[in-house]
């Protein structure tokens, strides 16, 4: 039972969130109006966006532990942009937030793919340097609400078709990296790099030059986010978002994403960003204190890296069973 | 000349004996070391006082006890991103014991002992599921310090008993802290263990070849879950040090250690990818670190800006020896 619902770890993480939102509206039924749950997904957009790009390198067998610090750089170089020239449009400094995170995000993967570094030291070390960087830019210094024009803090809230603008963001992208990962090569690529890196080496990808891809992406999507970020709660400062890679990260390994690589599915790891929102939101609905927050996505990820553990060791198996029945079928078939 | 004609013939090998010991990488960290010592005595009249260096090592004996097992972890190819936690939940533990009225001596084995029982966890995840070490004491990280923060919220313990601000406040004799000492004690317990024991040797052969080295007969899982339990031990050993020296414990309590704990070690020329490393070059990184972060403290440099550093030495020392290897491999291929 257990295992066959782990195979589905699409709709096994629906079911869940679904009846995660159902209790909690049990206890308190104002959580389950339209706005509280277009609230509850809003909030969660940031998530779903980082969990993206971090999925990419999480798939060519790499971690991305920078993306909050990126977030917050780039976060508050925009938002410092945004008070110094209020005459700068905002989709310029959304383009430059993107283009910033993103060479960010290079930096790590140059040092991934051309020295040669394990992903974890260089983005641990760029995690504090990124961070410490903000200090310097700052001098500990806020950029404050009353500092940013209004359309920099209009743009994520303005309601589209019912939905807040961040919100469409977060699923626009679901919808690019669901495309880019079933239908072009370049998705394709990042699989099979981590899937088996020496089979891609000998079919032509280079697993470096996918990493690099892979680190660029997920750092261009922290980018985004330190736009929206800042913009959203419409303050920056040198702390903002810390610690929030670990969510992150546990977004993806709730997702069925697997540390080993090549295995993971778009939907699955939004889901399980989704699934950790829900949590955060429903946490001070029900009443029980925030501070219980980090400790029940510590306990969620380690029991969603053993049920991962278990269900790809599954996988595996059943794989080799599904083949050989299927080459006895045709033996009989053919016999017949 | 018939040295350069010998090095010709076989490229690879030093054949001068001395040589081999100036090129290693812990002569090269002890240069720069005394380099650092240098700069810092000629940059503050301060720093050449007995008194003053004795207070720069506290700020770095808690996490270069922990550095000490990490090395061995990581060598062991395993790595834990969770001891600073172990530290959090380990100092809230003896607060909560020092309410119910233990003593001093009863405190440092409640520390210790859930220090053990968070590594026993983290290495029977590991070792039972096959799970990378790196996620499961990301999971861990935020677990043990989630619970800090269920006990306390945003309130503290300050009241621990008399006789227990000796462990990170007391002095052994003259200007030697409690807290150095042990580290010294240890640090030679350490290298004896990693060095000359078995158990050593065994680390250094799990770290070079798991699968080797569970084919010639050493119980790989069971090692691994030794050496978290011992990095687990020794962080609440570090927790006892730091609550006693604080005298408090909060919730974020040496928060972010992880990070410098492990730019210690690789800074010591222990390879993150396994099989390699010595504890003295782990002992002379420590004293590095202490001497850079201690010089740019009185030169009064913010501790973000430290973490810039910090950051950067971890990142170019890990690149450095990678760049080094490539251009003298691609120097003998030319040959």
């Amino acid at each position: 039972m257990m295992s066959a619902l782990l195979k589905h770890r699409e709709r096994f993480l629906a079911m869940v969130i679904l009846v995660l939102v159902l209790a909690v509206g049990a206890i308190t039924p104002e959580f389950l109006r339209p706005t509280s749950l277009v609230g509850a997904f809003n909030d969660t957009s940031i998530l779903i966006i980082l969990a993206m790009g971090q999925m990419l390198v999480i798939l060519t067998r790499c971690i991305d532990l920078s993306v909050a610090a990126n977030l917050a750089l780039t976060g508050m170089a925009v938002g410092m942009i945004n008070a110094a020239f209020p005459g700068v449009p905002v989709p310029l400094l959304i383009l430059f937030a993107m283009s910033m995170g993103a060479c960010l995000g290079a930096v790590n993967g140059f040092f991934v793919w051309i020295v040669g570094v394990p992903a974890i030291v260089v983005t641990l070390g760029t995690m504090s340097i990124y961070r410490g960087t903000i200090f310097l830019l700052s001098d500990g210094a806020w950029v404050n609400s009353h500092q940013m024009s209004e359309a920099f803090i209009d743009l994520p809230r303005s309601v589209v078709l019912g939905l807040p603008v961040m919100s469409w963001i977060a699923i626009a992208t679901v919808a690019v990296c669901y495309f880019a990962t079933h239908q072009l090569r370049v998705g394709r690529e990042f699989f099979t790099t981590g899937g088996n890196p020496t089979a891609a080496f000998y079919t032509g990808v280079s697993v470096g030059k996918v990493q690099f891809k892979a680190f660029v992406v997920s750092g261009m999507f922290s980018g985004l986010c330190g736009y929206l970020w800042v913009s959203r709660y419409a303050v920056a400062y040198v702390d903002v978002a810390n610690g929030f890679e670990l969510q992150v990260v546990a977004a993806c390994v709730i997702g069925g994403i697997s540390i080993m690589g090549g295995i993971g599915t778009v939907l699955g790891c939004a889901l399980g960003a989704l699934f950790l929102g829900v949590i955060n939101n429903a946490l001070p609905v029900i009443g029980v204190s925030p501070f219980w927050q980090m400790a029940i996505s510590g306990a969620v990820i380690i029991i969603a890296v053993i049920a991962n553990s278990a269900a790809e060791r599954n996988q595996g198996r059943i794989i080799l069973r599904r083949a050989v029945s299927k080459r006895d079928a045709q033996v009989q078939h053919q016999e017949a | 000349m018939e040295n350069a004609m010998t090095q010709k013939v076989v490229p690879n090998r030093l054949t001068n004996h001395w040589l081999r010991y100036v090129l290693r990488w812990e002569t090269f960290l002890l240069l720069v070391t005394a380099l650092v010592f240098l700069f810092n005595s000629f940059a503050t009249p301060y720093f050449l006082d007995p008194w003053n260096l004795s207070d720069a090592t506290f700020n770095f004996t808690e996490k270069a006890i922990i550095a000490l097992p990490m090395a061995m972890l990581i060598i062991c190819r395993e790595i834990d991103l969770s001891v600073a936690s172990i530290i959090a939940l380990a100092s809230v533990s003896m607060g909560l014991a020092a309410e119910a009225g233990v003593g001093p001596g009863g405190l440092v084995v409640v520390a210790v002992a859930v220090g053990i029982a968070c590594g026993l966890f983290n290495g029977l995840v590991v070792t039972r599921f096959g799970i990378p070490s790196i996620v499961v004491t990301i999971g861990t990280m935020s677990l043990y310090r989630g619970i800090t923060y269920v006990v306390l919220g945003d309130s503290a313990f300050t009241d621990y008993p008399d006789g227990f601000e000796f462990f990170g406040q007391g002095y052994v004799y003259w200007v030697f802290s409690f807290e150095f000492t042990l580290f010294l004690a240890l640090a030679l317990v350490f290298y004896g263990l990693l060095h000359h024991t078995n158990f050593g040797r065994r680390t250094y052969a799990i770290g070079s070849n798991p699968t080797a080295a569970l084919y010639s007969g050493i119980k790989v899982n069971k090692h691994k879950l030794v050496l978290f339990v011992l990095v687990g031990a020794l962080s609440g050993l570090a927790s006892v040090l730091l609550t006693s020296r604080l005298g408090s414990t909060r919730p974020s309590i040496a928060f972010a250690w992880e990070l410098s704990i492990v730019t210690m070690v690789v800074l010591g020329g222990v390879s993150i990818l396994g099989g390699a490393g010595s504890m003295v070059g782990v002992v002379i990184a420590v004293f590095l670190m202490g001497l850079v972060t201690f010089g740019l403290g009185l030169l009064n440099v913010p501790g973000i800006v430290m973490s810039i550093i910090i950051g950067a030495m971890l990142i170019s020392v890990i690149s450095i020896p990678v760049v080094v290897g490539r251009l003298r491999r691609a120097r003998e291929q030319r040959k």
